[in-house]
């Protein structure tokens, strides 16, 4: 008895390893994924983007730019809207792959499809917030509540106001506008 | 043996803890980048030059507008700092205020090289990023 309960208590220590990194695990392929409501655009699911470009800024989705947009961004980060976002070559590589595979012409995601479908094809925009689609969803929004809102500042916040823009949803549901509240179009 | 057993539970949580964190301080790592930069050159680190370049303001390009450490990370290492172009909250700088600071040699330089850069225009010089970390060291 005593035995099998030291056994199992050396055995915990690799199922609990093992367990906290299988729930990190991203579900999107999971049979019943059809029950789930899908999120607009793909979250984001690389740590090292998350790390390198989210510590300075809101981690937009790469579904939110085509595959040549983002190329063009990651080979100028030297001067990167005029801040200088340098990344190790290693690190570089391997953000650049993650945009890529999951830029706005490479994902099957809604959010995705609309803005491929308001850029003409040889557009590569560098700025999110120039997409068409992007700038006709918002633009029954007055200034006052985002420009010129201090705690908004700019449509680029994403989520000043999507309250769960992290997960890749921006729906109208929930958008809460600070100082303002709920938005209803 | 229900005690004894809770012990054990907690051992093995202790052990697990141990083996994920295993972080290093942050003094350690802060000093062993300073014995680094003083085999490339660097004299003693001095906080009180780090604690000028902090608030000297340069310009850059042909502008009117101005640059110092202190646009993001505000005149207190203590405080919680804001990114001028994105609004993100910057966490204190201050060890003591925030146990992740300067625990990562990598991490260091590669925000001395950014930030650097988009401050100055230029790197830091090794005896600049030693005045630097012992001037967030005394934090």
């Amino acid at each position: 008895m005593k035995r099998a309960y030291w056994f199992s208590m050396i055995m915990a220590i690799p199922l609990l390893t093992l367990g906290s990194l299988s729930f990190g695990d991203d579900d999107d392929d999971n049979f019943f994924k059809f029950w789930k409501r899908q999120p607009g655009i793909a979250p984001v699911t690389n740590v090292l983007y998350k790390e390198e470009c989210g510590s300075c800024h809101f981690a937009y989705q790469p579904g939110w730019l085509p595959e040549q947009s983002w190329r063009e961004m990651m080979s100028n980060l030297e001067d990167h809207f005029e801040d200088n976002a340098e990344l190790s070559p290693a690190n570089q590589k391997v953000i650049l792959d993650y945009l890529v595979n999951n830029s706005a012409d490479n994902a099957d995601y809604r959010r995705s499809k609309k803005i491929m479908r308001s850029l003409g094809d040889a557009s590569t925009p560098q700025r999110i917030t120039e997409i068409s689609y992007i700038k006709h969803e918002h633009d029954e929004i007055p200034a006052q509540l985002i420009s010129k809102n201090d705690k908004v500042a700019s449509l680029s916040h994403c989520d000043a106001c999507h309250q769960d823009a992290d997960k890749g949803s921006f729906s109208e549901r929930q958008i809460k506008i600070p100082g303002h509240g709920k938005w209803d179009d | 043996m229900n005690k004894q057993r809770l012990l054990h539970v907690f051992i093995l949580v202790l052990f697990a803890g141990l083996v994920l964190v295993n972080g290093q301080s942050h003094a350690s790592v802060a000093n062993d980048l300073i014995t680094e930069y003083q085999q490339s050159g660097a004299q003693q680190p001095n906080p009180e030059n780090a604690r000028e370049l902090w608030t000297q303001k340069f310009r850059y390009k042909k502008g009117e507008n101005t640059r110092s450490c202190a646009s993001c990370h505000t005149d207190n290492l203590r405080s919680t700092g804001k990114h001028v172009r994105t609004n993100k909250a910057i966490e204190p700088l201050s060890p003591s205020l925030n146990s992740e600071r300067l625990t990562d040699a990598k991490k260091i330089e590669k925000w001395f090289k950014r930030n650097c850069k988009w401050t100055f225009g230029r790197e830091c010089s090794p005896q600049e990023k030693s005045d630097f970390l012992s001037y967030i060291l005394s934090h």
